[in-house]
């Protein structure tokens, strides 16, 4: 009953999104205020019709309604309820119920709000909302329906179908597969949303990009009505992929959070252009400038987030072979080209109106050095980009399969970060029009000083690696120069207000919040390159078979085999726990529980690493194998990450830095 | 003398392209260690992008046992690179051998990245000194000796569009 409802809702809701299309476009061309606001009222309606399919999912997944195959697929009986839920995005078509939900929730809003100052642009933002949204029910329907349940005919054969085939009769299995282990972890349970919220909201600046282009509108309204969602957007995909390197460094068990995989670069590729795009789009704010630019880049993260769902979702990445074969691949494919056409068909039919006065008066202008950062995001994306796509191109031309793995990302990219760091330093001090050389350099000779002194200490003290002094120098000069900034600020504050220094740079924030979160997301970013610097640099590992007290050492480390035990866990795991003392030199430090959990229904083993964080470093110890106590022993690997806790920190203090940009300004929000 | 920096610049990336792989020491006892150095630069053959130090699965424990026999018998790191390869192709490896079709890989992000910045640069050129353009935009540029006072009403615009 549940499931009919849940699929019928999920086709209403279908042809009520093609609805909107419609009548948004007929209402536009026949200039028809009442046709656009049925398309407007049909879009509003989608979220509460898919809130119902998606809670009906959700509860046949909690109810252990084995029959609906999504069900059967994600969920078994031993799970934890709320693993249970939020199996909804651990499998193909439960994801693409969410992401529909989430994609009609954000049209909604954004149908929400007062539209009488751009009424020109509403149908067009609905029409690709819609079409969008389209897209994705159309898959979900025709496609990966999470709805169908098992009949068995006469002969014994079990058929999927939504609504009984005559003379066959409802099969029941008695459990589920159960979720994949590797997603039963809370990180998992978060990272998705966030990393579907971050996708699914750029869509939103690009429906208005488009809408603008339509409406032949050459001014920075779109950029400016959007420009609170582009932050969010943003916020939500790098909160998505700092979750994800989370988790894999807490439950996938090699030491390190980011591997250079091609899922993981999907997520990456549209935080490039959208990273790059909230730089560009200040130029257009300020000068006017780079209009066909900033349009570009926003097709791109629309394109390359659509194409990151593709990438995880077909199946193109385990082979090319894979995805011609998966009925939702060459959809996917369609649907970017088709967009990616039409998008920048239009932009190229608008190119000349959004032609301005380009003038330039200095390379070392905050504009300049702006579009520097551009070419820099964009390299870093070309690299991304060539590292997916090469795999599949060698399959396809030469059958032949190769990997492309972290030593060609972080030799390509390595240099384009340090070079983006250097910006990060130099473009905060210089000014919008005109900056020269020297005005920078007068500027930026302190902060270098500084940073020289404390490239020093450490080459004394901590490396003489030289990457990572120049790694740790460029660091160093970001982070003074955004303090020397905020001081200089805070001080003109101190004297122009009489306000004392404290109060003055609390008010800062509140003056000019996206400037001074953006200097709070420099900084964050600066701790996560540090930890980053660390773990890539120094980090030490050593594995070896231990029998009970016996030892191994590491990085000033010593780990003592004390004990090894089985019991069964929660969430039916079959638990194996070492325990090891800790000790540095003859200071007992405490235990770690380095761990594996098994489970039987997936016949899997999870490696938990046991972990003792400091700022200083991360004692990472994995229990990789193991006899009983009484036999040979157990097989410890143990990491030693330095510095890697600092990407954490940072990662905090980055949410801290988004919020005060996002934040809404008051006077901002009367005027809009 | 700024293209020069570019140039040397886009040199750099090529170079950083071709910078060979760190090379390994040679242990005599072939302990975890010793296999994980070379297992860590190996992807595993049936798991997708897993290097091989890492794999839980079976199948990569053993290939581990294999290494450690293979640096018994006393085979260098590249004799035994190269036997995972020619047994389970070159997908093994961590990145696509620097042969054929494969150069593809290391030569397009470089040669791209030059594009985009000699397109950038080439602009910037133009734009940063209105005036001297060849065929340019086509736009009307003002002549090159009133861009003092040019640059007086720039400000002043500026100075404008702040009041606004």
């Amino acid at each position: 009953m549940l499931a009919e409802l849940g699929f019928g809702v999920l086709v209403l809701t279908f042809f009520l999104t093609l609805y909107s299309f419609t009548a948004a476009l007929y209402g536009e061309w026949k200039r028809s205020e009442a046709v656009v606001e049925s398309a407007r009222r049909a879009m509003l309606l989608t979220w509460p019709l898919l809130t119902l399919s998606a809670l009906a999912l959700i509860y046949l997944l909690v109810n252990n309604a084995y029959q609906v195959s999504f069900v059967y697929e994600v969920t078994s009986r031993s799970m934890p309820a709320y693993l249970k839920a939020t199996a909804l995005w651990g499998g193909q078509a439960g994801s693409l119920v969410f992401w529909a939900w989430l994609m009609s929730a954000f049209t909604s809003l954004v149908a929400l709000r007062k539209w009488e100052r751009d009424r020109e642009l509403l149908p067009w933002v609905l029409v690709v909302a819609a079409f969008t949204l389209a897209f994705f029910l159309s898959l979900i329907v025709f496609f990966e329906n999470p709805f169908l349940r098992y009949w068995q005919t006469a002969g014994g054969n079990v058929l999927r179908a939504v609504f009984q085939p005559a003379n066959t009769l409802p099969f029941i299995p008695s459990d589920g597969r159960g979720l994949n282990p590797l997603l039963r972890h809370p990180g998992m349970v978060i990272h998705p949303p966030m990393l579907y919220l971050g996708f699914v909201s750029f869509v939103i600046p690009y429906a208005f990009a488009m809408a603008a282009l339509i409406t032949n509108r050459s001014d920075d309204r779109w950029i400016r009505l959007t420009r609170r969602w582009t932050l969010w957007a943003w916020l939500f995909l790098s909160l998505g992929l700092v979750l994800g390197g989370r988790w894999a460094y807490d439950v996938l068990g090699w030491g390190g959070y980011w591997a250079w995989d091609p899922v993981e670069i999907a997520a990456f590729m549209p935080w490039l252009t959208g990273t790059a795009f909230l730089h560009s789009v200040m130029i257009q704010e300020k000068r006017g400038m780079f209009k066909q630019w900033n349009m570009l880049l926003i097709i791109l993260t629309y394109a390359l987030v659509i194409f990151g769902t593709f990438l995880t979702r077909s199946g193109v990445l385990s082979s090319v072979h894979a995805f011609a074969q998966s009925a939702i691949g060459p959809m996917f494919f369609g649907f970017i080209a088709l967009t990616s056409f039409f998008s920048v068909g239009l932009l190229i039919y608008r190119w000349g109106s959004l032609k301005a006065d380009v003038e330039i008066k200095s390379l070392f202008s905050r504009e300049a050095l702006f579009l520097f950062n551009n070419l820099l995001f964009m390299s870093v994306l070309v690299v991304c980009f060539w590292g997916v796509l090469f795999p599949l191109l060698s399959e396809l031309f030469t059958n032949q399969k190769v990997t492309v793995g972290p030593p060609f990302y972080e030799r390509a990219t390595a240099p384009l970060f340090a070079a983006l760091m250097l910006l990060m330093g130099a473009a905060p001090l210089s000014a919008w029009g005109t900056a020269s050389a020297r005005t920078i350099g007068r500027a930026l000779w302190k902060p270098a000083l500084a940073a020289l002194f404390v490239t020093a200490v450490l080459f004394f003290t901590y490396t003489r690696h030289p990457i990572a002094l120049i790694g740790f120098f460029l660091i160093a000069l970001v982070l003074f120069v955004t303090f020397y900034e905020f001081w200089r600020a805070a001080r003109a504050r101190t004297k122009a207000h009489a306000e004392n220094i404290l109060l003055a740079f609390w008010n800062l924030f509140g003056r000019n919040r996206r400037r001074y979160g953006g200097y709070v997301i420099h900084i964050s970013m600066m701790l996560m390159a540090v930890g980053i610097l660390g773990i890539e640099l120094f980090q030490r590992e050593t594995q070896g078979t231990l029998a009970l007290q016996q030892s191994l050492v590491l990085g000033g480390y010593r780990l003592e085999y004390r004990d090894i035990a089985r019991f069964p866990g929660p969430d039916s795991r079959e638990v194996t726990r070492a325990v090891v003392d800790v000790y540095q030199g003859e200071r007992y430090l405490g235990q770690l529980y380095p761990r594996i959990d098994y489970y039987p229904e997936a016949q899997q083993n999870m490696t938990i690493p046991g972990q003792r964080p400091t700022l200083r470093d991360d004692l990472y110890v994995l229990l990789v194998d193991w006899k009983p106590a009484s036999s040979s022993g157990a097989t410890f690997k143990v990491y030693v990450n330095p510095l890697v806790n600092w990407l954490w920190l940072g990662s905090l203090i980055f949410l801290a830095g988004i919020l005060i940009a996002a934040w809404p300004e008051r006077e901002r929000s009367a005027e809009q | 003398m700024k293209r020069h920096f570019f140039l040397i610049g886009a040199l750099i990336a090529v170079f950083a392209f071709f910078w060979p792989a760190g090379a390994s020491a040679q242990g005599s006892t072939p302990s975890d260690d010793d296999v994980n150095r070379i297992a860590r630069e190996l992807y595993c053959p049936v798991c997708e992008n897993t290097p091989l130090d890492v794999c839980p699965t079976q199948a990569c424990a053993e290939w581990r046992e294999q290494i450690r026999l293979m640096l018994a018998e006393g085979k260098t790191d590249a004799e035994i690179k190269q036997y995972f390869v020619d047994y389970y192709g070159a997908r093994v490896l961590a990145e696509p051998p620097r042969q054929g079709f494969n150069w593809l890989a290391y030569l397009v992000p470089p040669v791209l990245i030059a594009l985009g910045a000699f397109v950038l640069v080439r602009a910037l050129r133009d734009w940063v000194k209105p005036g001297v353009t060849e065929a340019g935009t086509g736009e009307s540029e003002p002549p090159a000796d009133s861009a003092e006072s040019d640059e007086y009403i720039q400000r002043l615009a500026e100075e404008l569009q702040k009041r606004r």
